[in-house]
């Protein structure tokens, strides 16, 4: 198992991403609301960047009381990146594809020392 | 440029290169060696509004054209001109390439429809591209006819000397003025034989019976030619059926097939395959999943009541299947042996040609074919580039990478 590097921490705010690649290792690693996540930065789909896309809060439908549609909503809590290519949106906090969770990213470790944030291959 | 995000965020993109956001189909075209043969694209686009001022100066009515113009001079692209409307391709920008594509820059000298087109077929591998007009898909909606013509005048005649003048990998099916039979002939007259023109084409959007015997002398005249008739899908929220429909997803999944399956039927039963057995048809953009159904519905019906379709010589499903199909957006299915039996069932491996409908937000790499499964390497090459290239007959050389000049 190596480590690589991905940024100085000041260098890496929260709410940004930086794409590694390394050999033939192509990762997307996100700085979100104070934890790192990395994902292997090819779509399961046709095999886009999937993580160079939007990063987008879930969509919700709100519905009332009487199971009618009152309208619609960005999540508090789920947030996705979105592959740019065509749209396939993956959970931040599993790399799980949203619209069918049977399929997921390959997920990375991420592992700051000192002022540095590597990535686990 | 400022994009709008979830919760008022926004994400702050300065540049824009679509061949940069194409990198992984670079690799995947070194990956499957797409040099050793010809990838023809059959089906893809640009954005003709962002050359809308170009083209307005082709139209050949002076009124129409000042009140084009005019209509074209402020923010407002094609408002006020082009029919169409409510449409959520870019998928609120998560299809990124969408708004992010008013920033890319071009090569200077060379028309930035030439550059974006030429960036996005290298980086895929693709040899030649067939390329169709965006917004203009729903042209045939125009509530004025002599609008549509002008307009169709004026983008067929841009696009042949602006465009298809200056690259040779660049071909296209030129546009009919459908509403108008008369107008459509002379179309075909004026542009069979041009450079670039490989077909003619009809957009499907729009409630004309294409077996009116106003066509007729159209259809002829397009047989004569040798050239392919395609007739190209699109979508309109507007029609009353789709109006029922809340969301984008429903209006482009049902509409991009509806129209097609309509004409495709009025196109069968009224046995113009009989009537212009030389003309070759194709049917651009419907996927694929429609054509089982067309073929089990029409000839199960058929075999009951023929006496209305006295032109026909041979089961419906069996005209169906010697005509041609572009493959995207090709269905992928949780269960692979549908699409096997769907490509069985349309004869795929003579009959399909590869498409990618870049840069629309559900486009197709070559590697949608490539990756079949139960395709053979012969069966690959011909649906991505082999069966295209008889149907032209389109000139490649000798097999290798393939640039026509």
């Amino acid at each position: 198992m190596a480590e690589v590097f991905v940024a100085k921490f000041a260098e890496f705010p929260d709410g940004e991403r930086k794409i590694v690649q390394h050999g033939a290792h192509d990762i997307g690693v996100f700085h979100w609301e104070g934890q790192f996540y990395a994902y292997a930065n090819v779509c399961l789909h046709q095999g886009g960047p999937a993580c160079e896309g939007l990063i987008m809060h879930q969509v919700e439908d709100v519905i009332g009381p009487d199971k009618t549609l009152v309208g619609q909503k960005f999540s508090d809590t789920q947030v996705n990146f979105v592959c740019p290519w065509h749209g396939y949106e993956y959970d931040m906090k599993t790399g799980e594809c949203v619209p069918d969770r049977r399929l997921r990213l390959k997920k990375y470790n991420v592992v700051r020392r000192g002022d540095d944030v590597f990535v686990s291959i | 440029m400022d994009l709008p995000l979830s919760s008022d965020r926004t994400w702050r993109v300065d540049e824009f290169d679509s061949g940069k956001a194409l990198a992984h189909a670079a690799k995947q075209a070194k990956q499957r060696n797409y040099d050793q043969f010809p990838i023809i694209d059959v089906d893809s686009h640009h954005y003709e509004l962002e050359s809308f001022n170009e083209i307005l100066e082709y139209m050949p009515d002076p009124v129409l054209k000042q009140l084009a113009k005019m209509a074209n001079s402020g923010n407002s692209k094609g408002v006020g001109v082009m029919p169409g409307g409510v449409g959520y391709q870019d998928m609120g920008g998560r299809a990124i390439r969408y708004p992010l594509r008013r920033i890319e820059k071009t090569e200077p000298g060379v028309h930035r429809d030439v550059s974006l087109t030429r960036r996005w077929m290298d980086v895929m591998g693709i040899d030649i591209a067939v390329l169709f007009p965006s917004p203009m898909l729903q042209l045939g909606l125009h509530p004025q006819v002599e609008a549509e013509v002008s307009l169709a005048t004026a983008y067929n005649r841009w696009l042949s000397e602006r465009v298809l003048a200056e690259e040779s990998r660049i071909r296209s099916m030129i546009y009919l003025p459908f509403n108008d039979p008369d107008a459509s002939y002379r179309m075909v007259k004026e542009f069979a034989g041009k450079k670039g023109v490989c077909g003619f084409m009809i957009t499907s959007v729009r409630f004309r019976p294409v077996h009116h015997n106003s066509y007729m002398k159209v259809y002829s005249a397009i047989e004569e030619t040798g050239l392919p008739l395609a007739f190209h899908a699109g979508y309109n929220w507007g029609e009353q059926s789709m109006g029922m429909m809340n969301k984008f997803i429903a209006v482009h999944a049902l509409g991009f097939v509806w129209y097609n399956m309509v004409h495709m039927t009025n196109w069968v039963l009224n046995a113009m395959p009989e009537r212009f057995p030389k003309l070759k048809v194709i049917w651009i953009e419907s996927g694929l999943a429609w054509l089982p159904f067309m073929i089990q519905r029409l000839d199960n019906e058929y075999m009951m009541r023929s006496s209305e379709c006295p032109g026909l010589k041979k089961l419906p499903g069996e005209y169906i299947t010697d005509m041609f199909y572009t493959s995207q957006p090709m269905e992928i299915p949780r269960d692979m042996s549908l699409l096997e039996s769907t490509f069985k069932c349309i004869k795929a491996e003579s009959q399909l040609l590869y498409s990618s409908d870049y840069p629309h937000w559900d486009f197709d790499l070559p590697s949608t074919i490539y990756d079949l499964p139960f395709l053979k390497e012969k069966a690959k090459r011909d649906i991505l580039g082999g069966n295209a290239v008889k149907l032209f007959n389109l000139d490649i050389g000798a097999g290798k990478r393939t640039k026509v000049a």
